[in-house]
């Protein structure tokens, strides 16, 4: 087992065509499974191609009638980008995981509000994607330093998110699934609801999650984390360093106000019961240490 | 992307918010001849500078004669003001507002902003203006009331007036003052905004509802829709090597420290950040080379982290994914030896050829002090900056 994604998906891919989307769709079959996984690509106009030995169709409904696609991962630039969401959450997509960094702010807010009351669950944007280890990879991470395992990593940022799973992998602990939230103020999953899913998960005995400054996504998830969660978490935040009103690279990254500070995310996640490390070097030893207790 | 007030203040008129009569202004002759203009026996002289507490650091100043207006426009103009949020080193003032004083009866606010938990936009009002809204908030919550808006209808007419009518607007003053909030939030909505402040919104003396200030930020990520708003930007207000390093693609913001830093990846950025902070020292620099640098992008990168005179090491923290680190490796090689590299470089690799790139350090010939983890290399970049 694992969340949201498993060799089972059945992916098609929005704006296949384009550089970006050929390139990690390229990637991403040649990782495990993905040959069986990756079924369809989508770009407006250019339906009949085929691009890395997978049928272009013009639009997401027409690719899930033709292959059955459930998961649709987003390459499409950012001026069309919310509307492609869109499509897919129209056609019924269970699973749309956005990759696209730059979307305005007020095209996810008019997209959120049309996904009241859909079933579809949306990753992203400006993330790194979702991978379960050795089964299926959607997105921009590299695949080779994932391991199958038991713990499930959750965090806004790209980057950071690969310097725990090779942390983890060399200390011999595999992932369940790894998932990227995304850096926008505006997104689909937050951290709580990735939570719940690992918490839920049979096969995640333990979770890391990595924060950022800005916003209370982390602050929400650490009262739920008091409530319910029946295993270990392990925390990193970063921006301690960070200087009010600065913007930290990602659009949602900013202390404003005096809210959304690492300081008092951390304190939340303490009060929670989660071993909170202000080492990055450390998450992956961390998580080691809670799961032997 | 930040704006002038008086730029603020455009914007809002032209959707029908009131707003005194002004003009910019950028020379003391200039104001003195827009005070006559207007006309009226007060006027007030507004440094124009992006970070706020204007007033307090004495940007603000009230004048009764033609004569006080010269006389503060030629204290204020060119004058370096610093206030909580322009750092100790201040700014320096180049544009005025002067605008015709307004009798003021009460002072309120409302801001604007997006609520990243309910995902809308929220419109908060408050009978407490002209002070700090943080202290409000955390002081007295109560005072601050908030309407979630439903992006499909915008502000309505009968949210609008309910927050009128909480902050203590006068029952015959409840309609403009709810139409000024509407037009807010419209001017908000179709200019992207991603904030918007008015503090003081005032009551006058003889009935009337306006926006005495106008803070207004912009989405970046919408820029490519608003070429007007693109012309407001002022580049005076901005850091001249950030300027630089977006010109390169570089996500670079000046810090006060004295250790540099080029990662790729905003979160790993900060944490790198914030393990120089661990190991005892402070970073100088966030910089984030993005997924895909090229030589010359950390060429540049290396020549804006060398321009700070405070600068006593550099880390380079680079997680290879889809950028391979034999690329990354060959790109400090080549910036190494474009730039004079006169402080110590500590450099850790990982993912994608990592021996392949620290091979090419190590043929190199550079001095480059070569870390394992990220607290190895935090630890090496401290004690180095410390012995320089």
């Amino acid at each position: 087992m694992s969340i949201l994604i498993n060799k089972d998906s059945r992916v098609v891919t929005q704006g296949i065509t384009g550089k970006t989307g050929m390139f990690h769709t390229h990637h991403s079959i040649e990782y495990a499974n993905g040959k069986q996984c990756y079924v369809a690509g989508v770009t407006p106009k250019k339906g009949g191609q085929v691009v890395e030995g997978v049928p272009v169709y013009d639009s997401v409904a027409e690719a899930k009638a033709e292959t059955g696609c459930n998961v649709s991962v987003i390459y499409v630039p950012p001026p069309f980008a919310a509307a492609a969401i869109d499509e897919a959450v129209e056609a019924g997509i269970e699973v749309v995981i956005c990759i696209t960094e730059g979307i305005p702010v007020k095209d996810m807010i008019l997209t959120r509000d049309r996904m009241q009351g859909s079933s579809t669950i949306l990753v992203g944007p400006n993330c790194p994607g979702v991978i379960t280890p050795e089964e299926l990879k959607i997105g921009i991470m590299p695949g080779y330093i994932h391991q199958k395992g038991r713990v499930g990593v959750v965090s806004r940022s790209g980057t950071l998110t690969y310097e725990v799973v090779d942390q983890l992998s060399k200390l011999g602990l595999g992932q369940s699934t790894c998932v990227g939230t995304g850096g926008d103020p505006v997104n689909g999953l937050k951290h709580l609801d990735v939570m719940q899913m690992f918490n839920d998960d049979p096969d995640t005995d333990g979770v890391v999650m990595c924060g950022e400054i800005g916003g209370t996504d982390e602050e929400a998830c650490a009262e739920w984390i008091a409530d319910y969660m029946t295993k270990p978490v392990v925390g990193f935040i970063a921006g301690v360093t960070a200087p009010p009103g600065k913007r930290m690279g990602h659009a949602g990254a900013i202390i404003a106000g005096g809210k959304g500070t690492a300081d008092e995310k951390i304190a939340a996640l303490e009060a929670a019961g989660v071993s909170v490390t202000r080492n990055p070097s450390d998450m992956g030893k961390l998580m080691q240490e809670a799961l032997q207790k | 992307m930040k704006i002038h007030e008086y730029q603020g203040k455009e914007i809002l008129r032209d959707y029908g918010v009131a707003v005194p009569d002004g003009k910019a202004c950028f020379s003391v002759d200039e104001a003195v001849a827009a005070a006559e203009s207007m006309g009226g026996e007060k006027w007030v002289v507004k440094a124009q500078i992006h970070a706020g507490g204007r007033g307090k650091g004495g940007g603000v100043k009230l004048a009764d004669s033609v004569d006080q207006v010269r006389a503060h426009a030629n204290d204020i103009l060119g004058m370096t003001l610093i206030t909580h949020q322009t750092g100790p080193e201040g700014k320096e003032v180049k544009r005025l507002l002067v605008e015709q004083g307004a009798p003021i009866k009460d002072e309120l606010y409302v801001g604007l902003v997006v609520d990243r938990a309910t995902q809308r936009v929220t419109v908060m009002a408050s009978s407490e203006g002209g002070t700090e809204i943080e202290t409000v908030a955390e002081e007295t919550p109560e005072l601050i009331h908030k309407v979630s808006v439903d992006p499909k209808t915008g502000l309505t007419e009968v949210e609008a007036e309910g927050l009128a009518n909480k902050i203590g607007i006068p029952d015959e003053l409840v309609g403009e003052a709810g139409k000024l909030m509407q037009a807010l939030y419209q001017a908000f909505w179709d200019k992207d905004a991603s904030l918007a402040e008015i503090n003081p919104l005032i009551v006058t003396e003889d009935g009337r509802v306006m926006a005495l200030d106008a803070k207004m930020n912009f989405d970046e990520s919408a820029m490519y829709r608003h070429p007007e708003l693109e012309e407001l930007r002022d580049l005076d207000e901005e850091d001249v090597d950030e300027i630089e390093a977006s010109k390169f693609g570089l996500n670079y913001i000046s810090l006060d420290g004295t250790i540099g830093c080029l990662v790729n990846g905003a979160g790993l950025a900060m944490a790198t950040m914030d393990i120089i902070k661990l190991y005892g020292a402070s970073p100088a620099n966030f910089l984030d080379v993005g997924g895909g640098a090229t030589t010359e992008q950390v060429t540049e990168a290396f020549k804006i982290m060398l321009k700070n005179s405070n600068l006593k090491a550099i880390l380079v923290n680079i997680f290879g994914g889809i950028m391979r680190c034999d690329v990354i490796a060959e790109g400090l090689v080549n910036a190494a030896r474009e730039v004079d590299l006169s402080v110590p470089l500590v450099v850790r690799l990982e993912g994608t050829n990592v021996e392949k790139g620290r091979q090419i350090l190590a043929d190199s010939g550079i001095s480059v002090i070569s870390a394992t983890t990220m607290a190895d290399a935090a630890e090496k970049v401290a004690a180095a900056a410390a012995g320089a």
